[in-house]
């Protein structure tokens, strides 16, 4: 590795004062877990790391009792979201995403915020953050922003972020009552991959339970960003989800989709994947549903 | 750039220069000699150069030396008491026939002590899921499993010592 100065700010404001002093020589960094490869690789060289792990705001995972928001820093680690009971009740499909991001290892230092702004097609964590309707905090030496997570990619790798501003945290709003989400990472094999595709499903229904009122079908790996199948989703909203139904959608989504060849896998074979386990996440959303009832 | 850090280093206070952009790995291996922790794919891929900090496994490969400072680090090294006898989890990996070429080994094992340190009666499942970023080539994984069930019974039902915990 090249040799590079390591700072550590306690704070955002000396965090943007260092970037603000080395400007594009330096490189933000939260766990490390990419920008380590990245910079072995020599596929970034910054003379400057600007640490976030002393910023103790950035780490904070909260539930706010008065709005029922989800406060996630973004620098919770991937460990931080998978043990989190709170998590596991009330938002599985983060659950499901984080728990297969890469190994044990890996996300006892890797975070949330460093797997959405690394803005790889296949980022777990960016489909149940999308399927939740997160918003993006953004902070900067010019103040503060938000916008959707959805809105948050541009292309591979790349991001909105402007230089020297940092992700700060993810505000989930409340879910309504009668909601399941799930989420599968599906590949190869179940340990240390990235995924041939990733799929997410959130269904809410009506009092009733009979009326979807919200559907959210999330993609990851189905094009160049994190995507969502807005008109799968119409597909379901305002109806009595039944299996029928989950496979419209499913093959809507397969539509919407703008899967490819890569070396991990051919565009026909995610093509099918999309179709069957969009009806699956669906139908395990129901599952959650009538069991949390 | 080089600064001074300190950490507890298997139970014993450690202070050093380094440079800002080592790895913990290298620090380990090429400044302090203690060669149990191995590199293989120095990607955070193989989990060879697992080490324990702060409790949890990592990837010393990934992790820069400099944010070792404070923190309470366990390599391979720190496990065997000093007159020898070995931990619960080592002397299990060869009962069990866990250990062939070994160069998994050191790096299977911390992973596995992180688990059962946190979760001193875990199952199948969870021996599985903690060892999921821990690659081997040789055994097809089965006698590690079974190594590390082994040994959490012997943890479990064990009193424990400072090691232990």
């Amino acid at each position: 590795m090249k040799p590079f100065t390591y700072l550590s700010p306690e704070s955002l404001e000396q965090a943007f004062e260092m970037y603000g002093r080395h400007g594009d020589s330096a490189k933000y960094m939260g766990g490390g877990t990419d920008v380590i490869v990245k910079l072995k690789d020599g596929w970034m060289s910054p003379e400057v790391i600007i640490s976030l792990k002393k910023i103790k705001q950035l780490s904070m995972l909260n539930m706010d009792e008065t709005t029922g928001e989800l406060v996630i820093g973004a620098m919770v680690t991937h460990s931080m979201l998978e043990k989190s009971e709170m998590i596991t009740k009330n938002y599985p499909i983060i659950h499901d995403a984080v728990s297969k991001i890469g190994s044990v290892q890996i996300r006892n230092v890797g975070t949330i915020g460093g797997n959405l702004v690394n803005a790889v097609p296949s980022a777990d964590g960016a489909i149940p953050m999308i399927a939740l309707d997160g918003t993006a905090v953004i902070q900067g030496p010019d103040g503060k922003r938000k916008l959707m997570v959805k809105d948050l990619f541009l292309e591979p790798h790349k991001t909105v972020l402007k230089p020297g501003e940092i992700l700060t945290k993810i505000i989930i709003p409340p879910c309504s009552p009668n909601t399941g989400s799930a989420y599968i990472k599906f590949g190869r094999r179940a340990a240390m991959e990235l995924p041939l595709i990733g799929i997410g499903v959130l269904i809410s229904l009506d009092d009733s339970k009979k009326t979807c009122t919200k559907a959210r079908i999330c993609l990851g790996v189905a094009g160049p960003v994190p995507m969502r199948a807005y008109e799968a989703e119409k597909i379901l909203k305002g109806r009595q989800i039944t299996k029928e139904l989950l496979t419209q959608a499913g093959e809507k989504a397969c539509e919407e989709s703008k899967v490819r060849d890569s070396v991990r896998g051919k565009a026909w074979h995610r093509k099918e994947m999309i179709k069957v386990q969009v009806r699956r996440m669906g139908l395990k959303c129901l599952d959650i549903i009538q069991k949390n009832s | 750039m080089s600064r001074n850090i300190s950490f507890i280093l298997n139970g014993e206070q450690v202070s050093c220069e380094i440079m800002e952009h080592w790895t913990l790995l290298h620090l380990l291996r090429e400044e302090m000699g203690l060669t149990g922790t191995k590199e293989g794919c120095g990607n955070g891929e193989c989990g060879a150069c697992t080490v324990i900090v702060d409790r949890l496994a990592v990837n010393s490969c990934l992790f820069l030396a400099v944010d070792a400072d404070g923190t309470t680090i366990e390599t391979i090294e720190g496990l065997a008491s000093e007159d020898g006898s070995l931990h619960p989890l080592q002397q299990s990996f060869i009962d069990n026939g866990g250990i062939q070429c070994g160069f998994c080994t050191p790096g299977m094992i911390m992973s596995a002590k992180a688990l059962l340190d946190e979760n001193p009666h875990a199952g199948r499942r969870e021996i599985q899921h903690a060892l999921e970023g821990n690659i081997c080539r040789c055994t097809g994984y089965i006698q590690i499993f079974e190594s590390v069930e082994a040994a959490a019974k012997s943890v479990s039902g064990h009193k424990g010592g400072e090691n232990d915990r």
